[in-house]
């Protein structure tokens, strides 16, 4: 099908463009941009007057909570709340149940997500058995099976010798680790930053140390290892200083941070909203400040949703019972619109921390407008707004601390594969 | 969100929840009205009307005897209709979340909760589902707050020091873990009391806790000199032997109250507990039973307090 999206203001982060330009699709791809290929006659266009035409977002933590976890959420909901959302490509954590560790897991979620036709689905493997932290997993095989990367999700692997070993073996077949720092032992029965609030609150804490202690561990043993490491949602001021050296020593290292942490604080808790119960704890507002300054800055590489479904019973019980995390697959464009709005970053900048930048730490082609590309593309109106209702969330997961916010920006196409899978 | 759950749209009190956020005139008010309920237990018939046809359901989810027995005397005493519920054994074993439990209760015309909880915010957590329907007292919950015991505090120190504002209170012990130190810390700041200490080993303290509106002191001797109160925490025996503490006998040759650490106190000052006691590990015996002691008139105050928690929720 060919589609012409006109009058646009084409950003594509990664080619630095910004500017009217008409976009051409056929097959699938694009076709061409700005002047029409000869004899192009679209079955469909689209009027694009006062809309952002821009590479569909690229997410680098979305739980779809398939296998095993279908009463929080499935993969139709989470697809469609994706693509509502203007997110054509995800990478999803290895926790689930059973964890990413068999490649016929990964082959069943790979075809199960290509057939619903919607957002591009990339596994991240889980980097030891069953997530325990102990025995290798058959990186090689995941790999072939479709895994972009292997990681550890939530699960710190507290015996240092097998994550030297599991970063020594994925250096050896050049596959990337992705990380979340945390060190098991200091965060062990810790539901929230240990500062101010949780000493209020009389909430067990999780220091920051516990971030900064096990990131240097895993620095230290990138290094040596000469392993391609990711870091995933950073959360303290110090974290980022760390990875800041650390770039600049020339290591294989990028990062990203959960839109949440870029806009909460330990604030946010109020009185024990445990919509606000997340992994990692919101910080302290000098953490928040220094996530944005990190963004700002290129030393921060992403901004994910870091979506996590929950069903509304294990959010309606006392804060430290409450299951962590949040939905946030649909919020994620106006966030990142938010962040650069309030910190007085240009737009592109935003939307390169959601596309290009992202796809580049996947290492896939996506999150660039560029001719002969596949044809991903979203279209937002940076003009209005949404209203974050239960109502409003296509996802399964109506748990977010921005429920009753007001945030800028609306998704009003989103292309996949030169298909439109979503338009509001 | 983020509006006091506590106080209803006029501003009065809805629930008792915790001491941090009460205006002044509020906490006030509640140790003026437990002055007048100090006579009742002296009554030939101990009781006054004012919750007549009301039931008040203690939920404790959380083994409890002393304050269970104080709140149910108060509620008797102002003769409400009481109900005990000990959930450790019942329902929530059989998979009736926090929230279930309520609603049943709610059916049954309960006008007044008393939630004991294990987790810091359960009180607060069952006071938002109510909303107005009900009103919820918080006899505790995780390390978060214990109002009615700050009050009952307060109230002691009143009694025996007139005034607040020119006071110097020491708190000693595992104030990390106490919702009774967290109470009261907020009670003497919102009461105005100048000098507001906390005193213990860095592994009982919270991170930050300065930021309460308090000093810090690791040093018992230092920390309660020329102190007019001193108030000695419990320490749960599950602390004392790990990470935390070595023992006991080491946490009371460092920390606990002596008769000779005592005399570096004001002469006047009072020794207080929220009880129960552990006799030789923060407080020795000969201080505990000693003339400086008004632990037992705290268990005496709570009852009014409790009452006047109860009564003013009521509407009276």
């Amino acid at each position: 099908m060919k589609i012409l999206i006109k009058n646009g203001r084409l950003i594509d982060p990664a080619s630095g463009a910004d500017e009217r330009r008409d976009v051409y699709i056929a097959a699938g791809k694009i076709a061409a941009i700005g002047t029409a290929p000869a004899g192009f006659s679209p079955a469909r266009t689209i009027d694009a007057k006062g809309l952002i035409v821009c590479p569909g977002l690229v997410d680098l933590a979305a739980r779809l909570r398939e296998p095993g976890f279908e009463y929080k959420a499935t993969l139709e909901s989470e697809m469609r709340a994706a693509v509502a959302g203007g997110v054509t490509s995800l990478a999803c954590p290895p926790d689930t149940d059973p964890p990413l560790d068999e490649a016929g897991l990964v082959e069943m979620l790979t075809f199960r997500a290509r057939s619903l036709n919607q957002a591009r689905v990339y596994p991240v493997g889980a980097l030891t058995l069953g997530l325990a932290g102990e025995r290798l997993t058959e990186m090689a095989v995941l790999h072939d099976a479709g895994c972009v990367a292997f990681s550890q999700a939530d699960t710190p692997v507290a015996d240092t010798q097998v994550l030297w070993h599991a970063m020594q073996y994925a250096s050896t077949l050049d596959f990337a680790v992705w990380l979340r720092p945390q060190d098991g032992y200091l965060s062990r029965d810790g539901v929230a930053h240990d500062g101010e609030v949780a000493a209020r609150l009389g909430l067990p804490g999780i220091p920051a140390f516990a971030e900064t202690i096990a990131l240097s561990t895993i620095l230290q043993l990138a290094r040596a290892c000469e392993t391609r490491l990711h870091l995933c949602r950073l959360s303290t001021a110090e974290g980022v200083a760390m990875v800041r050296r650390a770039k600049a020593e020339g290591l294989k290292v990028t990062c990203d941070v959960a839109a949440h942490h870029v806009h909460l604080s330990e604030m946010d808790l109020g009185y024990f909203d445990s919509h606000c119960h997340l992994v990692p704890p919101l910080r302290s507002e000098r953490d928040r400040d220094a996530l944005r300054a990190g963004l700002a800055d290129g030393t921060i590489d992403a901004i994910c949703s870091d979506h996590a479904p929950v069903d509304e019973d294990a959010k309606q019980i006392p804060f430290g019972e409450s299951e962590p995390g949040a939905t946030a697959l649909e919020l994620l464009l106006s966030l990142a619109l938010k962040w650069a709005q309030e910190t007085k970053q240009p737009l592109a900048k935003a939307l390169a921390m959601v596309t290009s930048r992202p796809a580049a730490v996947l290492g896939i082609e996506a999150g660039a407008i560029a001719l002969g590309r596949a044809a991903d593309i979203a279209v937002f109106d940076p003009e209005d707004h949404v209203r974050v209702t239960p109502e409003f969330l296509r996802s399964q997961g109506k748990n977010t601390p921005f429920l009753g916010y007001e945030l800028p920006g609306r998704v009003r196409y989103t292309l996949v594969n030169g298909l439109v899978v979503h338009e509001s | 969100m983020n509006r006091n759950p506590q106080l209803d749209e006029k501003g009065a009190l809805q629930h008792l929840l915790t001491i941090e956020g009460l205006p002044r005139e509020i906490l006030t008010h509640i140790l003026d009205t437990a002055a007048s309920f100090i006579g009742v237990a002296d009554r030939e018939v101990k009781k006054v009307p004012l919750l007549r046809g009301k039931s008040v359901f203690n939920l404790f989810f959380e083994p409890s005897t002393r304050t269970r027995t104080t709140f149910e005397i108060a509620a008797k005493r102002l003769s409400a209709d009481v109900i005990n519920l000990n959930i450790a054994t019942s329902s929530q074993t059989k998979g009736e979340t926090l929230l279930d439990t309520v609603d049943n209760l709610l059916a049954m015309h309960a006008d007044m909760f008393v939630v004991r909880h294990a987790q810091s915010g359960a009180a607060h957590l069952i006071a938002r589902h109510i909303g107005p329907r009900g009103h919820v007292i918080n006899a505790g919950d995780g390390r978060h707050s214990h109002p009615t015991q700050g009050l009952l505090d307060m109230y002691t120190i009143r009694h025996y020091k007139r005034d607040f504002s020119r006071l110097s209170v020491a708190i000693v012990g595992d104030v990390l873990h106490s919702r009774v130190a967290r109470s009261l810390i907020h009670a003497l700041t919102t009461l105005g009391t100048p000098d507001v200490r906390v005193i213990g080993p860095k592994t009982l303290l919270p991170t930050g806790v300065e930021r309460l509106g308090v000093r810090e002191f690791h040093d018992l001797r230092r920390g309660i000199a020329d102190c007019d109160v001193v108030v000695m925490l419990r320490v749960q025996n599950e602390r004392m032997s790990g990470a935390l503490l070595p023992s006991a006998q080491e946490f009371f040759k460092s920390w606990g109250l002596t008769a000779e650490r005592l005399a570096l106190a004001k002469p006047d000052a009072i020794v207080m507990h929220p009880g129960p006691l552990n006799r030789g590990v923060e407080i020795d015996s000969a201080v505990a039973d000693g003339v400086q002691s008004v632990i037992l008139a705290q268990v005496t105050f709570g009852i009014a307090v409790r009452m006047a928690a109860m009564s003013i929720l009521a509407g009276n």
